[in-house]
């Protein structure tokens, strides 16, 4: 059945993964397809809110709805139109024996008059609530509870530089609400009132929606390679998931800033499980036993890409390079030895990511991560990293400033691992450091994305400056 | 599910646990995450890490069966997530070599000379 899925108007290229995430999750897929129907309403954008979807059942699109982040309302829709005339029409038009089981006297119900791109007064509201008279509604009003929620939504023109995509025509939507996103998450888990913070610590909504993506719920094992101070794995815990983290940086996860303030006090803060386990490694030389495979259901991470924080792995720079030998560390001062480390480029995170992904995700387990990547050049294609295990299934951009943005990648791990897999990735891998991201290499990106821009080579520079600092439509911005 | 993985090592698992500290945390009771994880896990390694805990309780012998029997459930999830070793050391049974957990985090980080 089709389902009205009007989104948030934010992170505008996560809102249907999002959706096709959940829909796997709550077992929309089970007869063997692999992707949801999407239809726009005629005219519209592809950015705009408004959205339809075809799903198997009801209950699957309360669950998606109710689960997600993004998903603002999913309606089954009773009538659309240009003008309320035509809307009446179409109400009238929709079979009684979908309306009148929502409408008797023993229900309580309320309408909602929502707007995109506009307000609309409360006196105006009102005016267009009692136009529904229409319908025979023989319920009591419940403002605060209602057991049926029903929808007025309206489109229509507005003013060009809202940064806002433009409105063709005016439409109208009437419609049952089915379920809708709990936003009250978000000041709930919104970082400003978290304990403990990193530099780098992710965003509660972008967290929420990572756990979307890899499908955290109850029963499954989600593993954060570079855990940092656990902000990832808080979004997966809410949703019942059992998390374990690793981190290079011992301060980070054993000490945080005292024994209220760290990893584990973010878990208590929110009465949420705390991780089965955390402990330090290094991702370039992991300690998992021989034989140890596919334990964990979903691998979600933010890698150091070395703009705001850089990668490390052990070993110093100099032995790394050849320059000293290995020095052996003195026994009566092995206790307190702290082992020097050195850079660790993206091009090779991604890669020892992968490596561990590929052994030790359950098959159909998936891997979630963001991958940094140069805006400079609009004309050439993204390339994303591949695996010879892995299928892409999603890749959702996030612009964070002019230079650079950065991409969420989901992952499903569809073929299983073995030595030659990996011997093929670490080719795949080294032809890819070859031919597409030298930047990805230690320090590249951080210049590309805070060097100052080079004024000599004027007019295109920066007149492209002036052209994007008031962008008529911000597309993906918001 | 670690093991120690200095160079040259062959045989770093299981690591050898050395109570100083340990402490037992009160974890939400969830049958499918137990049936998830027990085909996962190396069994004998788990009774002997729960014995040094101090917990003997779990049976020598397992097999998939045993999943449906609620008391065996909770004894599998009182040695899985509720046994928590503070203070100590996991000891690869190889080569003797300390990895030093503090705070409840183990440090698997190695030396230069390890790499």
């Amino acid at each position: 059945m089709w389902y009205l899925c009007v989104f948030f108007h934010r992170l505008l290229d996560y809102r249907r993964p999002e959706v096709e995430a959940l829909a796997e999750l709550f077992g929309a897929f089970e007869d063997g397809r692999e992707s949801l129907e999407w239809k726009l309403p005629q005219l519209n954008h592809p950015d705009s809110p408004f959205h339809f979807v075809n799903l198997p059942s009801e209950d699957i699109a309360r669950n998606i709805a109710n689960r997600s982040i993004l998903v603002k309302g999913m309606y089954e829709l009773w009538g659309e139109g240009c003008s309320y005339e035509e809307l009446e029409e179409a109400i009238k038009a929709y079979p009684d024996e979908c309306k009148l089981p929502y409408l008797t006297s023993e229900s309580t119900f309320r309408i909602i008059v929502d707007s995109f791109g506009k307000v609309i007064s409360f006196e105006e509201q009102n005016k267009r609530i009692q136009r529904f008279t229409y319908i025979p509604f023989k319920g009591r009003v419940n403002l605060k509870n209602p057991e049926h929620k029903f929808w007025l939504i309206e489109t229509d023109e507005y003013g060009s530089n809202n940064g806002l995509p433009p409105v063709v025509q005016r439409r109208l939507f009437f419609g049952r609400e089915v379920g809708a996103a709990d936003r009250k998450l978000l000041p709930t888990y919104q970082l400003k009132s978290r304990k403990y913070l990193g530099p780098t610590a992710m965003d509660a909504e972008m967290a929420f929606l990572m756990a979307n993506q890899a499908l955290a719920t109850p029963g499954k094992l989600v593993y954060d390679p570079f855990v940092g101070t656990g902000s990832i794995l808080v979004a997966a815990a809410h949703f019942g998931a059992m998390t374990m983290g690793t981190d290079i940086d011992i301060r980070v996860v054993r000490d945080g800033r005292g024994p209220e303030c760290n990893v584990w006090s973010n878990f208590k803060q929110y009465g949420l499980p705390m991780p089965v386990s955390l402990l330090r490694a290094d991702n370039n030389l992991p300690p998992w036993r021989p034989g140890l495979k596919e334990v964990f259901d979903a691998i979600i991470c933010d890698p150091p890409y070395g703009v705001r924080a850089g990668g490390r792995k052990s070993g110093g720079r100099k032995l790394l390079k050849g320059v000293i030998d290995p020095y052996t560390v003195p026994d009566d001062k092995r206790l307190g030895h702290i082992p020097s480390t050195a850079p660790y480029s993206l091009a090779e995170c991604i890669h020892d990511l992968f490596e561990l992904a590929a052994r030790m995700l359950v098959m159909g387990g998936r891997l979630v991560f963001f991958y940094p990547v140069i805006r400079e050049d609009e004309s050439t294609e993204t390339h994303y990293p591949e695996h010879p295990c892995f299928t892409l299934v999603a890749a959702c951009e996030q612009i964070l400033s002019l230079r650079y943005s950065r991409h969420l990648l989901t992952m499903v791990k569809k073929g299983p691992y073995s030595e030659e897999i990996a011997a093929e990735a670490t080719r795949m891998h080294l032809d890819f450091r070859e031919n597409h991201l030298k930047w990805l290499e230690d320090g590249k990106l951080h210049s590309a994305v805070f060097s100052p821009i080079n004024y000599q080579n004027d007019g295109s520079v920066e007149s492209k400056l002036n052209k994007d600092s008031k962008p008529k439509y911000r597309g993906k911005y918001v | 599910m670690l093991s120690s993985n200095i160079k040259g090592v062959t045989n770093g698992f299981p690591l050898v646990i050395e109570v100083q500290k340990f402490v037992e945390k009160q974890v939400d009771f969830n049958s499918d995450f137990l049936k998830n994880m027990f085909p996962k896990i190396e069994w004998k390694a788990l009774v002997t890490a729960a014995r040094t805990m101090g917990y003997a309780e779990l049976p020598e012998e397992v097999d998939s069966s045993m999943l449906e029997s609620e008391d065996f459930l909770q004894k599998f999830h009182h040695a899985l997530l509720e046994l928590h070793l503070e203070e100590g050391a996991l000891i690869c049974p190889e080569t003797g070599r300390r990895f030093v957990v503090a705070k409840g985090i183990p440090n698997m980080l190695l030396h230069e000379d390890e790499v």
